[in-house]
């Protein structure tokens, strides 16, 4: 059999680094090829080789055998090639029909044929087994259905390739299965499939074949029967990592933050309750939507609570303003990280003092000397990966900027640290760093509340568990009860209500 | 911030070009009489230039000034001239109407969450119609100034041979300076334009923030409104400080000024506030019929801003290479 593509020796140069040093990559129609390796290893800019968004200094990309210059996105379309990007490019106003065929909707006389884009529409979502109506509006839909919608996009184009860049990193475990579900029948039609993901235990699951990447080169193969964890983090990093973060039970008994009765603007009929104690880290388990994040909004004070109270070492904290709740020492680190985590165009030095300005600075004026070197010792504690703190954030890996945002509250030690998917699009090396700082913060008395939707991370790094379902608490799990199985069946709603 | 200093450098040899061309064509250009009334004109209008940059930075507009100074000047001209009042009294209460028009504005934008054009598009109606129906139509004027010779003499004459205006404007430019570039304040307004909701997250009021721009600016367009109407000395209400806040908003733009917010520095605001003014005065020098005043500066605006996209594209285009 031929690869249906195949690159070469590609080779990328951007002023000062060299992103990609001779990469080559072979798909076979029907497979799925796990693409694996740390941020910054090389593995999106191989794909927007592919896809047409970059073009190669040296090395050679082939089609069915035949040499290809891919100039640009429509050229890579027109080879059969469909890029799908980890944040998606769905129009939220229009339709789900209207999304697969924007740009390309069948008309007579400039007026778009509705019934004829419908059924096209409809007979793609069969293939792909979507159960949701060509006319709903696309803001009606969760994540997954939205990638579904690109997913059925790139089908309507003839896709024979398909990149999808870490498709799962915003879904749910459901949404995840339906995801893989549709990829598995895609590779039956014979598609071939680049599937780049953080996440381990989906790869192991999925792919015919896991190629490895680092530092801008492959750094190996696996075959679909030498695909374990543990060989897939070495060759990512190149060394072993202990993943499995075992953890002395070390908190104390003490309640920090105590969180009554709390009612979401999103749940208004589910009153939530719980305690976090210092030292401890306390994870809010669930699938997405079931009302975690509105919880931690809520206890920051970014988003309104219709009641109840929460309560930091027996004081009230006023709700609705996250300024009284970092002042009191609660700190959110967002899920969303680009946009509300940070002013991406901002220097690291300008994000890290942001919150605590006035610590350097007299009478209003701020101390520049004092803000450059307060800057400058965060990002080297927290060993974020740059040359200079005036570089803009914009420009760092996902790991990176992720440690400039817990950086941002390391200032001013926090009484409580929540954490909303704190590791979501971060890579292997980042991903320990982090869970090695919330270790040192609950050693020293940090009550820490974590939001994640990656079961090894709940599993590994949480002393208490609390699943959510649908707005309420379904269950409260200690480690002795951990277990995946306990945790998915009071995320789908089978525990007893609390 | 690389970038900012090198949109003033930019717009500073543009300006240099300007006036050396015009001191060549017409050596009035270098006269005392002209520098020292061009000077006055650059000190009124760049004092609310910067309040409209402020706004600006905060990803706002604010379109009401002209009209603004069309209120204030009416009754300033009412309150000196016909009641008689203190000037003291009077200043007092133009510079808090200012302030409170300003605090209003700042208030339905955020606390009931308008936007910033229509807030201030009402705002540019509403006080053109008052000021029109509070001075029955009628031009209102100084006249000789009678129990406020003092004010008029301060405020149209000169302190260390400059026009009290433009003294002001050093004054205040400096001032602003500080507080945009170097205070907690600064740092936060400039936080909130960028990207309001990771301000809020890292624990600014944002509300608080947003709402001052606009007060500041109505403060700024008290000060400039004062010496505008003694300036004029004649207040029409029709036409007093009609198009002012586009002046405004142009200097602030072509002095480096995003309208998405979050970009512009004192010294830009205060460098595009200078450029529109030399222009104007070279349309009256070098006999360009002053019908083509507005031509004149909305193609030396398009010229400046386009100069600028293409020389960013520039600098993107071989960072990618």
């Amino acid at each position: 059999m031929h690869p249906i593509v195949e690159v070469r020796g590609a080779v990328k140069r951007y002023p000062g680094v060299t992103a990609l040093g001779g990469v080559s990559l072979k798909v076979f129609p029907g497979e799925v090829v796990a693409l694996i390796g740390e941020n910054g290893a090389g593995k999106s800019t191989l794909m927007k080789l592919l896809g047409g968004l970059v073009r190669p200094d040296e090395g050679e990309i082939l089609i069915d055998d035949k040499l290809v210059q891919i100039a640009n996105v429509s050229v890579a379309t027109s080879l059969g090639i469909a890029l799908i990007h980890q944040e998606l490019n769905t129009l939220d106003n229009i339709d789900v029909a209207g999304n697969v065929f924007l740009g390309r909707e069948p008309s007579r006389f400039g007026i778009i044929d509705r019934s004829k884009m419908n059924a096209d529409a409809k007979s793609l979502l069969e293939r792909l087994g979507l159960p949701i109506s060509v006319d709903t509006s696309l803001h009606k839909l969760s994540l997954a259905q939205k990638q579904m919608v690109e997913i059925a996009k790139a089908l309507s184009l003839n896709a024979r390739i398909l990149i999808m860049d870490e498709p799962t990193s915003s879904l749910t475990f459901t949404e995840t299965e339906q995801l893989l579900r549709i990829v598995e029948d895609l590779r039956k039609q014979g598609v071939g499939i680049v599937y780049i993901s953080h996440r381990l235990g989906e790869v192991k699951g999925i792919a015919d074949r896991v190629v490895g990447m680092r530092d801008g080169q492959n750094a190996g193969e696996l075959s679909k029967d030498e695909i374990t964890h543990d060989r897939m983090v070495k060759m990512m990093v190149g060394r072993d990592l202990d993943r499995r973060e075992a953890k002395a039970a070390t908190h104390s008994q003490e309640d920090r933050l105590v969180v009554k009765n709390l009612r979401t603007s999103r749940f208004p009929k589910c009153p939530v309750s719980f305690e976090v104690k210092a030292g401890e880290v306390f994870c809010l388990a669930g699938l997405v939507g079931a009302g975690r994040s509105e919880v931690v909004q809520a206890i920051f004070g970014t988003d309104y609570s219709v009641s109840g109270s929460v309560q930091l070492d027996q004081k009230e904290i006023p709700k609705g303003q996250p300024k009284q709740a970092i002042d009191s020492g609660i700190c959110l680190v967002p899920e969303d990280r680009r946009n509300v985590g940070l002013i991406v165009e901002w220097s690291i030095k300008h994000n890290i003092t942001l919150p605590y300005l006035k610590k350097y600075s007299r009478s209003g004026l701020i101390d520049l000397n004092a803000e450059n070197q307060a800057s400058i010792q965060q990002s080297k504690a927290l060993k974020v990966k740059t040359q200079s703190v005036e570089v803009p954030v914009a420009t760092l890996s996902g790991g990176n900027q992720q440690k400039v945002v817990v950086g941002k509250w390391m200032i001013q030690q926090p009484k409580v640290l929540i954490l909303d998917e704190p590791t979501r699009g971060v890579d292997v090396g980042a991903k320990a760093e982090i869970y090695q700082l919330m270790r040192e913060l609950s050693a020293s008395g940090v009550a820490i509340l974590m939001v994640s939707s990656d079961m090894e991370e709940v599993l590994g790094v949480s002393d208490r568990v609390a699943v959510m379902h649908e707005g309420s608490i379904t269950g409260v799990l200690d480690r002795a009860e951990f277990s995946e199985e306990a945790i998915m069946s009071l995320a789908v709603g089978k525990g007893n209500q609390l | 911030m690389k970038g900012l200093l090198r949109k003033e450098t930019g717009i500073f040899v543009l300006l240099v070009v300007v006036c050396l061309a015009t001191a060549m064509k017409s050596p009035q250009f270098m006269s005392l009489e002209n520098l020292q009334n061009t000077s006055r004109l650059i000190g009124m209008y760049g004092i609310f230039s910067i309040g409209a940059g402020l706004v600006i930075i905060t990803s706002g507009i604010e379109l009401s000034v002209g009209s603004m100074f069309a209120l204030l000047g009416v009754l300033l001209a009412i309150m000196l001239n016909e009641k008689h009042w203190s000037p003291f009294l009077s200043i007092g209460i133009i510079l808090a109407l200012g302030t409170a028009l300003g605090a209003f504005h700042g208030f339905l934008i955020t606390r009931v969450k308008l936007q910033p054009f229509i807030v201030t598009l009402c705002g540019l109606l509403f006080y053109r119609g008052i000021a029109r129906f509070i001075a029955d139509d009628r031009t209102k004027g100084f006249g000789d100034a009678v129990g406020f010779e003092g004010l008029q003499k301060f405020v149209t004459g000169n302190v260390l041979g400059l026009p009290m205006p433009f003294a002001l404007l050093i004054v205040l430019s400096i001032i602003m300076w500080v507080v945009l570039h170097r205070s907690v304040y600064g740092r936060h307004l400039y936080a909130v334009g960028r990207n309001e909701e990771a301000a809020r997250y890292s624990g600014i009021n944002t509300k608080r923030v947003i709402a001052s721009a606009y007060i500041i600016s109505g403060l700024l367009a008290g000060v400039a409104g004062i010496l505008i109407a003694f300036y004029t000395n004649s207040i029409s209400p029709s036409s007093h400080g009609n198009f002012y806040e586009l002046y405004g908003i142009a200097a602030a733009v072509l002095g480096g000024c995003s309208l998405r917010g979050g970009e512009g520095t004192v010294i830009g605001i205060i460098l595009g506030t200078i450029l529109l003014q030399v222009l104007q005065n070279l349309v009256n020098l070098l006999g360009i019929p002053s019908s083509l005043n507005f031509a004149v500066m909305g193609a030396v605006i398009l010229l400046g801003v386009l100069a600028d996209q293409l020389l960013s594209n520039r600098s993107l285009t071989r960072k990618a290479s």
